[in-house]
């Protein structure tokens, strides 16, 4: 049953991509993909979070007693959390004032502590920080492009990094943004087309 | 018995270490996030304050302590001369915890120049207001440092803004603290700003 570092870093690109696929960590999916930097900010977190929680699960699961486990995940979880936001205050102070509330939410999110239960605790220290990895970058790439779509689609614009931006209004002017995608039906919806195209990408 | 015992240690252990290394990523990061604050939350609500201000209100600051509290004063200069002072009080007491608030004052007049809420964690929508929306904080400018800051509930002048009595109370609150400082500090105050001419 022993996969290699590759499979399980890559499974987490495609084949088990945490929002899609895995249909896990949805909160933040649809609350923070307002614009791409937004998305892809709060993948990054969650990336970091998620390889650091893994790895450190992995390093204790033969001390961490199987009556306390959750308890356990849940305080090293936390704290790396923590640790992120502290990061992102010093170095990022922008994007952590975007971020807001999201960013302590990730100790809830279900990836993190799905892949701690399920694999982190029970696979080696190398393993499962490619899982994390995999996961992590999954669910950062899928972040990315949700809020790609719904910032084009939804605000007429798509900045990609600080002040590099692309503003579909001036390109085309006859374009009227469909605010509709901004909000948070509009979220749903968006997240439902995608999990139909990728549904028929995999059936092929 | 032992299984129990085993659960506490590791729990315990665990716990220990996240505090520590919590406590430590926080130390080593407190002087950086000052630095971002002054530059993201504090900065524009300085220059929202001194605008036409002919310098640098941010870099010409001095600190001075009033009783145990260090405080820092931001200065503006206008016409060469520099007049007017902006510092944070902390306004206890707001819906969601405490609300940071900028007043600027004018040395020659006494009286408020502005005030722009920095940091908050109101409602949107409603004490959030008190940061958003202008025709709030525009009350307070013009006012004589000698002015009871309170809202028309309690006897003042300030209106509170609708569904957010408790928000708009912290701000008064911090408003008036601020003014309570100034008239305590001003002797201090005007000799330091003299090296800003």
């Amino acid at each position: 049953m022993a996969k290699t570092l590759v499979q399980e870093f890559s499974k987490g690109l495609w084949k088990e991509i945490p929002p899609f696929r895995l249909v896990l960590g949805l909160c933040p999916v649809l609350g923070v993909t307002t614009t791409m930097e937004n998305g892809l900010g709060m993948g990054l977190a969650t990336t970091f979070v998620l390889v650091c929680a893994n790895i450190l699960v992995s390093l204790l699961r033969d001390i961490i007693p199987q009556k306390v486990r959750i308890a356990c995940f849940i305080i090293v979880i936390a704290t790396f959390v923590i640790v992120v936001e502290l990061l992102m205050q010093a170095y990022a102070y922008p994007l952590f004032l975007k971020l807001g509330v999201f960013i302590p939410l990730i100790v809830v999110n279900c990836i993190v502590l799905g892949r701690a239960e399920a694999f982190a605790y029970k696979n080696k220290v190398g393993l499962s920080a490619a899982d994390g990895l995999g996961m992590g970058i999954g669910f950062t790439i899928s972040l990315g492009a949700l809020g790609a779509l719904r910032e084009s689609f939804g605000a007429g614009h798509l900045t990609v990094w600080g002040d590099l931006s692309f503003n579909f209004l001036s390109l085309f002017p006859s374009f009227e943004p469909f605010a509709f995608l901004v909000k948070a039906p509009g979220a749903f919806v968006c997240l439902g087309l995608m999990l139909c195209i990728l549904n028929m990408l995999g059936k092929k | 018995m032992n299984e129990m015992i085993k659960m506490v240690v590791v729990l315990t252990v665990l716990s220990a270490f996240a505090g520590g290394l919590l406590a430590a990523v926080r130390t080593g990061t407190s002087e950086q996030i000052e630095v971002q604050q002054l530059q993201f939350v504090k900065g524009p609500a300085i220059l929202e304050i001194l605008a036409g201000a002919s310098n640098n209100p941010i870099a010409d600051r001095f600190n001075l302590t009033d009783g145990e509290i260090e405080q820092t004063f931001f200065v503006g200069k206008f016409d060469g001369e520099p007049t007017t002072v902006v510092f944070e009080n902390i306004g206890r007491g707001g819906y969601g915890g405490d609300i940071g608030v900028m007043a600027g004052i004018n040395l020659d007049t006494d009286k408020i120049v502005a005030v722009a809420v920095t940091t908050h964690s109101e409602t949107p929508g409603l004490g959030a207001r008190a940061k958003d929306d202008p025709k709030f904080a525009a009350q307070f400018k013009g006012l004589p440092v000698t002015e009871t800051i309170k809202v028309t509930g309690d006897g003042g002048p300030i209106n509170a803004i609708s569904g957010a009595t408790i928000t708009s109370r912290a701000v008064c609150g911090s408003i008036a603290a601020t003014l309570n400082q100034y008239q305590k500090l001003k002797p201090e105050i005007a000799e330091q700003i003299k090296a800003f001419k």
